[in-house]
Order: structure tokens, then sequence, then C-alpha cells
């Protein structure tokens, strides 16, 4: 077994009471792939930011190569040749790429910029590594994953030998996803060592050597990859046995909802182009996609916010000629929006506030112009307990939740008015294992009640177990609905990248 | 003499050029702020303040030159208060800018008051002269127009070009454009940019201040409190025409002095008959639409008015 080529010995960071790391102890080995697995909240991003100096940690400390890092100084770890590909990339979309390559590598009281021979270098480490990218091309302009590229070969360039990512796959499709681990198992190969954080399993146990779990913010368990099971990993990362919820078979009723080749145009571009479908009651349409490619005016469609431009919608039977998104609460339409934080709450506003937002103007929440305190209280009360939304009261400010109550707490206010129509568009992002299964389990809930489900996700795992057909949506085009019986990850990858017909 | 043949005198020309010598000097510092990511409205008592400490300076017995070098100077300690709120604490940049106007045009007063008696005409300087360039200025027109100036305009356009150049062509100007893009990304590059905003604010600051001082140095041989007139907050305005890029800086400097330098002699032609006040508007109104069409395409720095934080994302 080689020397460890990086050791973090009894690293302990706190923010006021939280202990995001608590005394965590880890080796990389030379040539290594390993994984950094743990839920959201674990300290997974915390240990790596304290890794390559961003934080400063409160005991511990940091060797790279023998030599101990100064603390809280990115430039040291630059200088140990460790290199850092966060999750949201550290890019300036309006320099080209050799700029955002270059800037800080040179002294910076010093005349012109060699972009000549670092444009060489880039194309030699592009060729060497399967990185390929245009460096002069605008990082704005650049799809995603040639982005990661570009992050990528910014420490590369540096000459890193330790690589450290941040949730590589968050934002790729299933494609992408295998063909950037088939590239960091090439970087290892090659003697470069690398740390990749993830909470998704199937890719931790299909790409790295070993794994680390990392839990509340300490370090539970380590195990080799091919020693291991994505069970036994699901259990060391919740702290106990979780099974996402399954569907059962029901017939599904009538069409509640159907779109006939709506276009969406904004400010002059379309965002949608000939969008149809239908949903059904007791029947859940999954619309499955790279984010970015229509999703968002999908939902605004759904959810009243946006008009077609072209085509027809109709709703529980009916044209919708003039759509808001009163009328559509008022007509049934459950909504849980892409981005809870901006779209789904008002964050300084009471739990109560909150809860009855939507609906404030009906009778049962307000009279002659006045919010019925009580019975709004009364319905947050019962949203809470129904839903078991932990952390606050009806009288407690809403951005006090966690991401997975504040999404219960949606989720709750919606099903418990017993929608005809639930639009659920991305509706486990950002959350762990523990909330998605109890949101799973709600929106299965509302399928066996008989509600018509649209349902916007990125996440292939959460389509193939709550939907009942697919569609994909790629550049504001919506592929033929499969049924999820004909549905595995290779086909709907081919369907998020555009491929319609070679994958049916 | 017709409206038209306004543009055929030479003198229309070479005052263009000095008229536009403050606007460069002011809209290179904030256009410098801007590209680093930090908005900085205390220009217009920045330049007021070095318009005052410039020719106190000379007043006092100093050399034109050092006066000049004092109202960098001025300019750079007011730029310093700025970062020092805006970028280390994180706090407005709007209303640390202003707070920055408000508080450098009331101090540039109290000094004035203190240091110089009240009197009905205000005391004078020998100004700045005007160097003619040998050989260029010999050009017919030309001559005349463009290679006839004092030396802070000559600075000026040299400083529009090597600030051109070292933006898109240095270590240092990349890396003050990518701070202005994305503080986080740079930060990632090992370079620091809570630094790096502090000195460029500093630097656009002490441009800001050069440029209250050509005022008194060059243009008018005395100071009065008034006498800056608006003059930042075009710069402002310019920056946003410019989108962001030095050279476009320089043109739009010297095409504002140009409806200015117009409408002045406008006013000669058309005499009483119009209220003078009517032409006191053309140059502000032909801004506004200048605005309209240029700064739609405008690509603006993505990090502008976002302060960094260390650790936070």
């Amino acid at each position: 077994m080689s020397e460890p080529v990086l050791r973090l010995e009894g690293i302990t960071k706190r923010f006021g009471t939280l202990t995001a790391n608590d005394d965590v102890t880890l080796e990389l080995r030379q040539g290594e792939l390993l994984a950094l697995l743990g839920e959201n909240g674990a300290g997974k991003t915390t240990l790596m930011n304290i890794l390559f100096g961003h934080y400063t940690p409160d005991a511990g400390r940091v060797v790279a190569f023998g030599h101990e890092l100064p603390p809280g100084k990115p430039r040291a770890a630059i200088e140990a040749r460790i290199g850092m590909v966060h999750q949201h990339f550290a890019l300036a979309a309006n320099l080209t790429v050799i700029e955002n390559v270059i800037a800080g590598t040179e002294r910076l009281f010093s005349f012109g910029l060699d972009k000549s021979s670092a444009r060489a270098k880039l194309k030699e480490l592009s060729a060497r590594f399967g990185l390929a990218v245009d460096p002069d091309a605008r990082v704005g302009d650049l799809s995603v994953g040639e982005r990661q590229r570009v992050e990528i070969l910014k420490s590369l360039y540096r000459d890193a030998r330790i690589l450290i990512l941040d949730e590589p796959t968050a934002v790729l499709t299933h494609q992408e996803a295998e063909k950037l681990y088939a590239t960091l198992r090439g970087m290892a190969e090659k003697g470069l060592s690398l740390i990749f954080i993830s909470h998704k399993l199937h890719e931790v146990l299909a790409a790295a050597d070993r794994v680390v779990v990392l839990r509340g913010g300490k370090v539970v368990a380590e195990r080799r990859a091919a020693e291991t099971s994505k069970d036994e990993l699901a259990e060391l990362m919740v702290g106990r046995r979780v099974a996402r919820p399954q569907r059962d078979v029901q017939a599904p009723g009538a069409v509640l909802m159907r779109a006939t080749s709506v276009d969406v145009m904004s400010s002059g571009t379309k965002l949608l182009s000939e969008v149809s479908f239908e949903v059904r009651a007791g029947e859940t349409l999954g619309i499955i996609g790279v984010s970015g490619n229509g999703q968002s005016a999908l939902g605004q469609l759904v959810s009243g916010l946006a008009k077609p431009t072209e085509g027809r919608l109709e709703m529980l039977g009916k044209e919708i000629q003039a759509p808001s998104p009163r009328s559509f609460v008022a007509a049934g339409v459950g909504r849980i929006p892409e981005d809870r934080n901006a779209d789904g709450v008002v964050g300084d506003m009471l739990i109560w506030e909150n809860a009855v937002l939507e609906r404030v103007r009906g009778s049962e929440f307000s009279a002659a112009g006045f919010v019925r305190r009580t019975p709004s209280r009364a319905f947050a009360q019962t949203v809470i307990e129904r839903f078991d939304v932990r952390g606050g009261t009806p009288d407690s400010p809403i951005r006090l939740l966690s991401g997975g109550n504040m999404q219960k707490l949606i989720l709750g206010r919606n099903l418990a008015t017993s929608p005809r129509i639930l639009i659920a568009a991305q509706p486990t992002r950002g959350l762990d294992e523990g909330a998605v299964a109890a949101v799973h389990a709600e929106i299965l809930a509302a399928r066996r009640a008989g509600t018509a489900i649209l349902l916007i996700s990125e996440d292939l795992d959460e389509i193939l177990q709550l939907a009942d057909r697919v569609q994909a949506i790629v550049r504001g085009r919506l592929s033929p609905a499969i049924p999820i019986g004909a549905a595995d990850p290779r086909r709907l990858g081919l369907m998020m990248a555009g491929v319609w017909d070679e994958a049916a | 003499m017709d409206a038209l043949d306004i543009f055929a005198s030479a003198g229309l020309w070479a005052a263009v050029l000095r008229i536009a010598t403050p606007l460069i000097f002011g809209t290179l510092g904030a256009l410098i702020c801007e590209r680093a990511g930090v908005l900085n409205l205390g220009i217009e008592g920045i330049m007021t303040f070095g318009a005052m400490i410039g020719w106190m300076t000379v007043y006092q017995g100093g050399d034109l030159w050092l006066g000049l070098l004092a109202a960098a100077l001025g300019g750079a300690a007011f730029g310093l208060l700025h970062a020092l709120l805006t970028v280390t604490l994180g706090l407005s940049q709007h209303v640390t800018g202003l707070g920055i106007t408000l508080f450098a045009s009331s101090l540039t007063y109290f000094i004035f008051r203190l240091s110089v008696p009240v009197s009905g005409t205000p005391p004078t300087i020998v100004p700045f002269q005007v160097i003619h360039i040998p050989v260029l200025s010999d050009l017919p027109f030309l001559g005349e127009a463009v290679f006839a100036q004092t030396a802070p305009t000559y600075l000026a356009v040299a400083l529009a070009i090597v600030i051109a150049w070292g933006l898109a062509r240095t270590p240092l100007g990349l890396a003050v454009r990518i701070v202005g893009e994305n503080p986080h990304a740079a930060e990632a590059q090992g370079i620091d940019p809570i630094r790096l905003r502090i000195g460029a604010v500093v630097f656009g600051s002490a441009l800001m201040g050069m440029g209250g001082a050509f005022l008194t140095l060059a243009a008018f041989n005395s100071f009065f409190p008034t006498m800056v007139q608006g003059r930042g907050w075009v710069c402002i305005a310019l920056v946003v025409f410019a989108s962001w890029r030095p050279e476009r800086a320089l043109l739009g400097a010297l095409l504002f002095a140009l409806f200015d330098a117009y409408q002045l002699r406008l006013q000669h032609i058309v005499g009483k008959a119009v209220p003078y006040q009517l032409f006191l508007m053309i140059p502000y109104l032909m801004s506004i639409v200048a605005l309209l069409v240029m700064a739609r395409r405008a690509r603006v720095p993505q990090a502008l008015m976002q302060p960094f934080r260390r650790g936070e994302r």
C-alpha cells in the first residue's frame, strides 16, 4: 500500500452551536479514487472547504505530501498541488475559457499575458485527459458538461496532483456522468489522487475505490467499494434503514389536464415548443430532463404564470383562456414550485401565514377583508401534525425550517385540500434520504386518492419510482410518452439527450 | 455663423478635448471600481474634494503637479474609506457612495471656508498652460484642435489607452475582471478578491480626484464649491454607455463634451431669443438618448454591487 498523499487529522469545525465536522480523520493514497458519501448537512462540503483553505478549522490539520498546510489559505492549497472543482462552478461567464484558466497563475504585477503558451498547454492537457473544450470560447456559451471540464482543466493547468470534486454529477445527464467517471478513472490511473463528494449510492459503488461515510459531521464508516452494497451504504449514511415507498398498480381515471401543441414565448425566445401531454386522475406523469431545458417554463405554464402563445391547454375538460395563478388554485391545482425559497414560501413570514397564503382570499381564511387568524392557525397546525413538519410552530418564521420540513409544509398545504391536480416541480431537490422518502410517500398517497400528478424532475430514480408514464424535456420540446415499464436509466438518459427515435 | 458652421471651427474641437478631460479621468476611475465589482457613487464628492485640494495646494505655493498629486491622494483616501465600508464590511454600495459624496462635499466647503477668507472675487492661481506639441501642432486644423492642450489632457488620453491595454492584456487586468465577474472564481484561483477590490477602488478614486483637480488647475483658475456640477454623475452614466470598456469610455466622454461645447456656442448664435437654460439641457438629454441605445447591449460585470464575504457562497 502506497503512502498517503493527503491526510486530514482531527478536523473540527463549528458554526455557532452547530458542529459541522467533529474530529474527522481521513487519508487519501496516490492513484486512488475516494468517495465521500453523506446526506445534506453531513459536513462533506465543509470538510472539503477546510481542506482547500476556504474555511479555517477550529481544530485539526491538513497534511499534503508530507507538509502541513497553513489553514484558511486557498493559495497554499493550490501551491501544494491540490485542485478543487466546486459544485457551483467557480467560473466567470463573461470571460473566455483560457482567461478563466490562467487568472491568478502569473505574477500580478507583470506585463503581458502569455496566452499562446497557455493555449498550447491547455490543448495538450485536453488531449491527454480527454477533456475537449475550445480555449477561446466564452464560458457563458458553454454547456454545463463543458464548464465542468473547464473547472477540471483549471486544476490540471496548475499541475494539481490531488483533485477534489464536490457533487460533480449534480448537474449532468446520466451519460455525461458516466463519461465523467470514466475520465476520473483515467486520471487516477495516470497517478492523480481524487476525492469526490456524492450522495448518490450507485455512482459511489460504480466509480470509487474506497468509500468514507460521513454522518452528522463524523466519519461513521469506511468501506472498499467492492466489499459493500447499496443497502449497507444507505443505512450507514442515514443511520437507520430507509426504504423509499413503492408505487402500486392502479387504473387511471379521466384526463384532468391536457396540453395540445402548446408554445410559450418570452421576450422573443421560444421557451416551450409544440408541447403536448395529458395527465389522468390517479396517474403520475413524469417529465425528466436536465435542468435548463424548459422545466421552469413548463412549471409556469401549468400553474398559470405563463400563457400559451400557441396551442390549447385544457384543465378539468375546459380550455383555459386567461390563466392566472389564482384561477388555477381556485380550480383545485396544487403546486410545489421548483425553487421553494423563491416561489414557495416567504421566508420572513410565519408558518401559518405561509400555510394560508395561496387561499387567503377564500371565506375559510378571511372575512370582510380581514384575515381570520384562528382558523388559519388551526389549519397550519393540522398541516404540521398530519405531514410531520418538524422544527417550528404555526407562529415561527418559516425560514427557520430545514429544506425538507419546508417542503413538507408546502406539500401539506396543497394536499390538505385534496387537489384534483398536483404540479410537483423538483419536489425533492436538495433533500436528504429521510425527507425524500416522506415526500414520495405523500405524493403516492395523493395518487391513490385520485389526484392527477405532473412530476417534473431531474432525478432518474425519482421518476422510475413515482411515475406511471414518462416524457423527456429537451430544449423546450417534449418527447412522446413511454410507459414506465419500458423505461430504464439508459433509455431515459438517451431521451434526455434528445435521442427519441433510436431510444424507442 | 450658422448652427452647422460651428463644427468646422477648430476652436470647438479644442474645447471638446478640454471639456472631456475631467470626464475621462472620472469615467476611467468609476470604470475601474466597477470592473472590480464596486459601484462608487462617491465620485461627485471626490471630484469636488480633488478640485479644492488641488487648487489649495497650488494656492499655498505648491507646484501644479504637486496639486494634481494632492488631488489623487485625497481621492485615494476617500476611495479607501469607501472600500473599507463596502468591501471589507460589505455595506450597501449605493448608500455608502452617496454618503461619501455628501461627506466629501461638506468637508470640501469646510476646509475651503476655513482657509480662504470670504470675498466677492475668489482668489486665483496660475493654471496649467497649453502645450503646443512640436510639428504636430503646426498641422492645419488638426494642430489647433488636438495638439494644443494642457498636460493633464494628454495624460487623460494616454491613461485611457494604458488602462484599456492593462485590463485586457495584463495579469493584473485579468485579475480585476475576474473579481468583478465572480469573486469566488477569483478566490479559487488564488486571487484575494478583497485586497484586489480595495486596490481598484483606491486607484479609481485617485483618478476621480485628478478629474476634479483638472477643473481648478487647468480649465479655470479658482475654486468655487458648486463647480463639479454633476460631472460625477455623468461619469457614472458614461461607464454604462461605454459598456465598461475604457476605449469606449474615452469616446463617450468626447461625445458628451461635444454636445456641451456645441450648446455653449449655440447659445451665442441663437442669442437671447431662447432661454440659455434650454441649451444647458442638451448634453444631458443627448446622453440619456445615447444610453438608451447603448446600455441595452451592455455587458455588466456579473458581480457588480455584490459584496464578497469569505467562506460564503
